[in-house]
């Protein structure tokens, strides 16, 4: 007995099965991970049937199918599979106070997909389902009937929307260069009027030049919201009297309507080219209903925007400091302790970062910086509160240590003989390293980088402190100079998961939104990394050449 | 003294001395010696390497150093263009001119010694460049940018290191690309290209194929009608084909220097005698 055990022992064969497995779990995790958020996060975009419940009561509930489950507590000896519920997103907030509801299927009486169902998506309240009575120009009635009526929504929907990119272009773009003039001009007035407290004499030409340009910076306001008033009349021009499945009725101005769809007159390919749409939207567009509804772009655009400045700050400061440490300090003690230090740096909770950054980079520079350049602002702070440099620089310094270590080791991976040839030729050793060393070193410093940008894309604690919110009324760059903001509040994919999963007042509205938001997350950080991946294999093959 | 070999009909009048040996160091003109060493030693820390060595290197030849695995060769070689002030804790001792120069004076700049003292090292190492980078490597150290002015550079240090009709048509393809004595030869001519009077070789043989390694030694023949040339090598065979004058080290110490062909057939001391005939190394 004891023999056959030592040889299984020794045959090593229980061990390649302990590390068969372990690699197995591990990949099975990998896989379920991916697949939950991916089947969760890629079902948001269909767009189901509208389904029509009669209950037994009489009443119906109508929406759209959004699950089924046993009812805890059902399964009894009487029933012993247990009863069923289904959930339905009923919509229709503003009648009901609520999104979803629980159907039991006993209560069911019949169930039928009405063809003229509308789904309404609104600028506010969430989805409205039901059937359109009647369209109204004003108080006078403009046509009538749920077809007719179907027909003449689509082209008024169409026009109020781009009346509404009309609308959103001019507060945003047009009076937002407007107001950013107007602060300028008071700003530089402040700034004058600053210099004369100092007991300088009041330069009385550039305060009028400053003066004129506010009164004509606001003519040109006033100009804009008589414009803005105008296609607000347009806007609500048209109203639409839908009833609901119970027969209520409610009257929606057309310009609250996103889009108008009837799912189940719709066939496959329809939906199909339904679904690519909503991917789209979601990525291209801003989000609506505190971040319930709508579109990710500013948190996509943070995310990379982020990463990206990141990158840019922590190769050169990583690169520097690891070529300082293995090639020009003495090795001893002292480079031995920052180096653990070095190491031990990667291994700090990143909220400390945050915390760090916020004292730092926030208060100290941040608040030199305005008191520095731009006083006549105070005391509402420029780069004195958070921003996404700040947080970029608070990332970088999180993800130093990785680009130190990696640099490191492939400098010291650099043959010694290409040094040697390199001073052989006459090269000073500052020549050496810029010439020979440091390009046989980039495929590694590239290694460091992926692994900093994974671990940047994907940490939101240091970022709630140095300037992440859940909603940027602008996105950090846009066409009003200097053309990028460094100073300006940003959104992130891992915030906004954060903020739509925890902070959302609408539970259930919010748990598609998260999944998706985890999948683009997820894609963003994996295009990232192949396309550092892919320099550094073409770097790799260029410093390599043809050996194999 | 020494007559010099037959070869070179009056030139060598060279000193050999032995680091045991108290007689004076040579007479011998500086037009004719470009490097001299006198009472050379050299510590790695606390392990010295190299005792009291003296030797005058002949102009225009080719010297051969010969001994067993860590008799201080390739050391000695490395002194020559202050390679080992890079190790940490070495330290030499005694004078090293070139052409009169002392290489260890405080006015001595390593970089632009090391251009004056070219170095091909015992294992081929080509930048990851392409050929043509690889030999425009130094000139362009030196500040040289005119395309045309390194083409003419690269093709000559090329064909001087016999490569160019190997190497014409692909001369911006990876160096790595190349055959290891290919490799070598691309390293020659990549020393060559900054225009050195002495080339160091250390054991630039000693991983390549007899073909290659007859091609290397054919273009040492070449060479050293315009440089000084010292080499490191194992090979014995390798030292009495290619060589002018041989000295033999052991256990740090120079043993004899003199005309190759003394070294091999009538060699003064004992030791030198028994290695060269195989009893030993």
């Amino acid at each position: 007995m004891r023999t056959w055990l030592k040889k299984i022992l020794a045959s090593g064969d229980l061990f390649v099965w302990a590390s068969g497995a372990g690699l197995a779990m591990a990949l099975m995790m990998v896989v379920g991970l991916l697949l939950l958020i991916t089947v969760n996060g890629m079902g948001f975009f269909w767009t189901g049937d509208i389904v029509d419940l009669t209950l037994m009561d009489g009443t119906h509930v109508m929406g759209q199918l959004a699950g089924r489950e046993i009812i805890p507590n059902s399964v009894t000896p009487d029933a012993p599979k247990g009863k069923g519920r289904i959930r339905v997103k009923i919509g229709n907030r503003d009648l009901y106070g609520l999104d979803f509801k629980w159907v039991d299927e006993d209560t069911i009486a019949a169930q039928a997909f009405p063809p003229n169902a509308v789904l309404l998506e609104r600028r506010e309240w969430g989805n409205f389902y039901g059937w359109i009575k009647a369209i109204h120009k004003g108080e006078t009635p403009h046509t009538e009937g749920s077809d007719i009526g179907w027909h003449a929504l689509l082209p008024l929907v169409d026009q109020a929307n781009a009346v509404h990119a009309r609308i959103d272009r001019i507060e945003r773009v047009e009076i937002g260069a407007i107001n950013a003039e107007i602060e300028q001009a008071r700003l530089q007035i402040r700034a004058l009027e600053m210099n004369t407290a100092k007991g300088q004499a009041l330069h009385a030409p550039s305060m009028d030049r400053m003066q004129a340009a506010i009164a004509a910076a606001e003519a040109r306001y006033r100009e804009k919201t008589d414009q803005l008033d105008k296609l607000n009349a347009q806007f609500n021009e048209y109203a639409v009297v839908m009833v609901d499945a119970n027969g209520q009725e409610k009257q929606l101005p057309v310009g609250y309507i996103v889009r108008a769809l009837r799912p189940n007159a719709m066939g496959t390919p329809a939906k199909t080219w339904m679904y690519i749409t909503n991917v789209w939207r979601v990525l291209a567009d801003e989000p609506r209903e505190a971040n319930t509804e709508g579109g990710i772009f500013p948190a996509i655009f943070g995310t990379v925007m982020i990463v990206l400045i990141m990158s840019a700050a922590v190769v050169p400061f990583g690169v520097l400091a690891a070529l300082y440490l293995r090639e020009y300090a003495t090795q001893g003690t002292v480079v031995r302790l920052v180096r653990i230090a070095v190491n031990n740096l990667a291994g700090v909770p990143s909220i400390v970062f945050g915390v760090f950054g916020l004292g730092f980079f926030v208060y100290a520079i941040g608040g030199t910086i305005d008191t520095l350049f731009f006083p006549e602002a105070l005391p509402s702070p420029t780069f004195g509160t958070g921003g996404i440099l700040w947080a970029s620089l608070t990332l970088a310094l999180l993800t130093v240590p990785v680009v130190i270590v990696a640099t490191e080791e492939g400098l010291a991976a650099v043959p010694r003989d290409y040094r040697e040839a390199s001073l052989g030729l006459g090269a000073t050793k500052f020549e050496t390293i810029w010439r020979v060393v440091l390009p046989s070193a980039v495929p590694a410093i590239l290694t460091g980088l992926i692994l900093a940008m994974a671990r940047a894309a994907g940490e939101v604690a240091p970022l709630m402190l140095t300037g992440v919110v859940k909603l940027a009324p602008t996105l950090p760059m846009d066409t009003t100079w200097p053309f990028f903001h460094f100073d300006r509040k940003f959104m992130h994919l891992g915030f906004h998961i954060y903020d739509v999963g925890f902070q959302s007042p609408n539970v259930e509205a919010a748990k598609p939104m998260v999944y998706v938001t985890t999948l683009v997350l997820i894609l963003v950080v994996v295009l990232l990394n192949v396309s550092a991946i892919t320099l550094r294999n073409r770097l790799r093959r260029k410093y390599a050449g043809a050996a194999v | 003294m020494h007559t010099s070999p037959d070869s070179t009909p009056g030139l060598p009048r060279l000193a050999v001395t032995r680091s045991d040996d108290p007689s004076p160091a040579s007479t011998v003109k500086d037009l004719e010696t470009t490097i001299t060493l006198s009472d050379v030693n050299f510590f790695y820390g606390d392990a010295q390497a190299l005792f009291n060595v003296n030797i005058e290197v002949p102009r225009k030849q080719v010297t051969a150093f010969i001994g067993p695995s860590g008799c201080g060769k390739s050391t000695l070689l490395r002194c020559l263009n202050r390679l080992n002030d890079l190790i940490e804790g070495a330290r030499i001792e005694g004078t090293i001119l070139l052409d009169g120069m002392d290489i260890y004076g405080p006015q001595v700049d390593a970089t632009d010694l090391r251009r004056r003292v070219g170095m091909v090292f015992q294992k081929s190492n080509p930048f990851p460049k392409p050929i043509y980078d690889n030999v425009a490597y130094g000139p362009r150290l030196q500040g040289i940018r005119n395309r045309a002015a390194l083409d003419a550079i690269v093709e000559e240090s090329l064909n001087d290191a016999g490569l160019w009709e190997e190497a014409k048509d692909r001369l911006h393809q990876s160096a790595l690309g190349l055959s290891g004595g290919q490799q070598q030869r691309l390293c020659i001519a990549r020393a060559l290209a900054v225009k050195p009077d002495v080339l160091l070789m250390d054991e630039p043989c000693s991983a390549l194929d007899p073909i290659a390694t007859a091609k290397i030694e054919e273009l040492l023949f070449t060479l050293k009608k315009e440089l000084t040339i010292v080499i490191v090598t194992h090979n014995m065979q390798q030292a009495a084909r290619v060589s002018d004058h041989t000295g033999f080290f052991l256990m740090g110490e120079l043993v004899e220097f003199s005309d190759t062909k003394t070294i091999f057939t009538t060699p003064r001391d004992r030791r030198t005698e028994d290695y060269v005939t195989g009893r030993f190394g």
